[in-house]
């Protein structure tokens, strides 16, 4: 059972179980499905950022520019709309399309010239917060009926309602499982992550996986700024800040290990809905305040670190 | 040019020249009061923080080691020295013992690090990133929130005191710095270090006691980041477990990485991460005066970041 690597993932949702439980015995109408969904809807973003982060985590590398460049996606999509009134979908493909690219350049950065994915995507982080107050420093607000639209609408589901938000991210959630399970992609991720020498040597394309890997998690950010950019209906370089370690943290709970090579895509959902869990659970007592939120994610992280650690030692000793 | 220290310096030496043709008076200094007035002293002052992180940091980067905990740290301990102190004129609890309180809660900070890295295994970024959550957590669960304000006076001297006619924060950067290169460059302390940087598994078989090196150096570090903390706090006569040291980690890895040393560990340069944390506020100061909105800032500590990269790059 321990040995599965099923395990670290059944462990989470095991979790996320005892504390749904919890939430429903202590407070009531904790457990209604509209409750459930607004976990959904709330972190929406968090839960595309966290798949973007899964195949760069997966692969061994690590991405901390993915909370600018959602803001940056935020100040560009407000700024195009707002000033330059471009048609919104318009709009929409732009961002993303400079997401990727802007991911990919990091990606190429990394690979060509060897460098260290952790430095090269700070640099990249303080980039898209420094471009974002090139554009403006104040927050814009965006009134385009299309993105109001967007952000007031429900769609009926199982007598509750979600948003369009949330439903693009379990589609995408869908898309990455399948690319990252069931395409060449996919394997040459988890391949590089394991070990990147024999990765080259068994002739993957080391150089067009990375490169596309930093591009996915670049377009995977840039779609969470817009469908943040729904959310808060504006575009300001303050958004999202410090996102990138919710993410990395949604990664790590959901079971992937960040040596690389080792985790499943859909453990980032249990990871972001463990996180969301939290912050709904303190919301509904009411009198804890929010740094509680932090203090019991720090405590998670420590224990399934310890765990997975654990495990891999156990496993070590067995072979 | 082949010189280690050669590129660090040269940056800097462009940034002050930069600086001396756009700024006037930029290198005035003048005497006030029998204190040295002026805007390179002022770039010092501001560096303190920054250099004493950085310094920490350098020895947890050379066991390839990170630590991201740092600016949760620095708001940890500044609140542990202004919740102790209390916010009546008189110390509520003697100044001493307040500063040796944070000091310690610091140094058990690292600790905690230090026993994740060195006995655990756990990835350096990972170990780190739970006291960066929680640490900050905590911080703001002691001031439930709240900016606390320090009215005792002699707190102040710190942060914001003189010494010998310069600021007193440049003074204990003096005494931190030469007493971690006496024990780096006179003992075989340094030597291990490397060791176990460019490779763990031979320094152990060589016979180094590598987890006892590893948690020594989280442990420096977390104790400069508690000093950079008592500073910041006692410099703005305040703590502010929400701000105080936001982001300060990355600055500190930045100018451990502008000093020449390598994130993969082994050589370090303790001189080169001052020189590092000189040019980042150097550079700072400089845009702040020429009028450039200060967010631009960042894009700026961008391009220098890819620039000295890349520079790296073509000199290993």
């Amino acid at each position: 059972m321990i040995k599965s690597p099923y395990f670290t993932p059944f462990v989470t949702v095991a979790l996320l179980l005892v504390m749904l439980g919890i939430g429903g015995a202590a407070y009531p109408g904790f457990l209604s499905v509209q409750v459930l969904f607004n976990l959904l809807i709330d972190n929406a973003f968090l839960l595309v950022l966290a798949i973007g982060m899964s195949f760069v985590i997966l692969s061994g590398g690590i991405d901390l520019s993915v909370g600018s460049v959602l803001a940056l996606a935020t100040m560009i999509s407000a700024w195009l709309l707002q000033v330059m009134h471009w048609p919104p979908l318009l709009v929409i493909a732009t961002v993303l399309v400079l997401g990727a690219c802007f991911g990919g350049a990091m990606g190429a950065m990394i690979h060509y010239f060897k460098l260290q994915p952790f430095i090269v995507t700070l640099a990249g982080m303080f980039l898209a917060r420094g471009l974002c107050y090139l554009i403006s420093i104040n927050s814009i607000t965006i009134d385009d009926p299309m993105y109001l639209a967007m952000s007031q609408a429900q769609l009926p589901v199982l007598g509750g309602f979600i948003s369009p938000s949330a439903l693009v991210a379990l589609l995408m959630l869908a898309v990455a499982i399948w690319l990252a399970h069931f395409t060449a992609f996919g394997r040459g991720v988890y391949a590089i992550g394991g070990n990147e020498q024999s990765a080259l040597m068994m002739g993957l394309p080391v150089a067009r996986t990375k490169v596309l890997v930093y591009g996915f998690s670049g377009f995977c950010a840039a779609l969470a700024g817009v469908l943040f950019s729904f959310y808060m209906l504006s575009g300001y370089g303050l958004h999202a800040q410090g996102t990138e370690l919710d993410a990395i943290a949604a990664v790590v709970i959901g079971g992937t290990l960040l040596s690389g090579g080792y985790g499943y895509v859909a453990g980032a959902l249990s990871g972001v809905l463990v996180l969301g869990t939290i912050q709904t659970l303190i919301a509904f007592d009411g009198t804890l305040s929010s740094w509680w939120t932090k203090i019991v994610i720090g405590a998670l992280l420590f224990i399934f670190c310890v765990v997975q650690r654990l495990m891999a030692i156990g496993a070590a000793r067995k072979t | 040019m082949k010189h280690p220290l050669f590129r660090p310096l040269a940056a800097l030496a462009a940034l002050l020249l930069i600086a001396l043709f756009t700024i006037p008076g930029f290198f005035s200094i003048t005497i006030r009061d029998g204190h040295l007035y002026g805007s390179l002293i002022d770039i010092v002052n501001r560096a303190a923080p920054l250099m004493l992180a950085a310094l920490g940091m350098t020895l947890v980067i050379a066991t390839r080691g990170i630590d991201i905990s740092v600016g949760a740290v620095v708001a940890l301990s500044g609140t542990v020295a202004a919740m102790l102190i209390g916010g009546g004129p008189d110390a509520q609890t003697p100044m001493v013992w307040a500063l040796c309180a944070a000091m310690g809660a610091a140094a058990l900070c690292g600790l905690w690090n230090g026993v994740l890295v060195a006995t655990l295994g756990l990835q350096p970024i990972v170990a780190t990133l739970i006291l960066m959550v929680a640490g900050r957590g905590l911080a703001q669960l002691m001031t439930d929130g709240q900016i606390v304000t320090v009215y005792h006076e002699p707190f102040f001297f710190l942060g914001g005191g003189y010494f010998l006619g310069l600021p007193f924060s440049l003074s204990v950067v003096a005494i931190v710095f030469a007493a971690i290169a006496l024990m780096m460059h006179k003992t075989a302390l340094g030597l291990f270090i490397q060791a176990v940087g460019i490779n763990p598994v031979a320094a152990r078989l060589a016979g180094l006691k590598t987890a006892a090196l590893i948690v020594f150096v989280y442990v420096f570090c977390g104790a400069c980041a508690g000093l950079a903390g008592l500073m910041v706090s006692s410099n703005i006569k305040s703590a502010d477990a929400n701000n105080a040291g936001l982001m300060l980690e990355l600055d500190a890895i930045l100018a451990v990485t502008l000093g020449g040393t390598s994130l993969a560990g082994g050589k370090f340069s303790l001189v080169g991460s001052v020189i590092g944390a000189l040019i980042i506020q150097t550079l700072t100061f400089t845009i702040y005066s020429l009028g450039v909105p200060p967010e631009v800032n960042m894009v700026v500590k961008a391009v220098v970041v890819f620039l000295v990269c890349l520079s790296q790059r073509s000199a290993s």
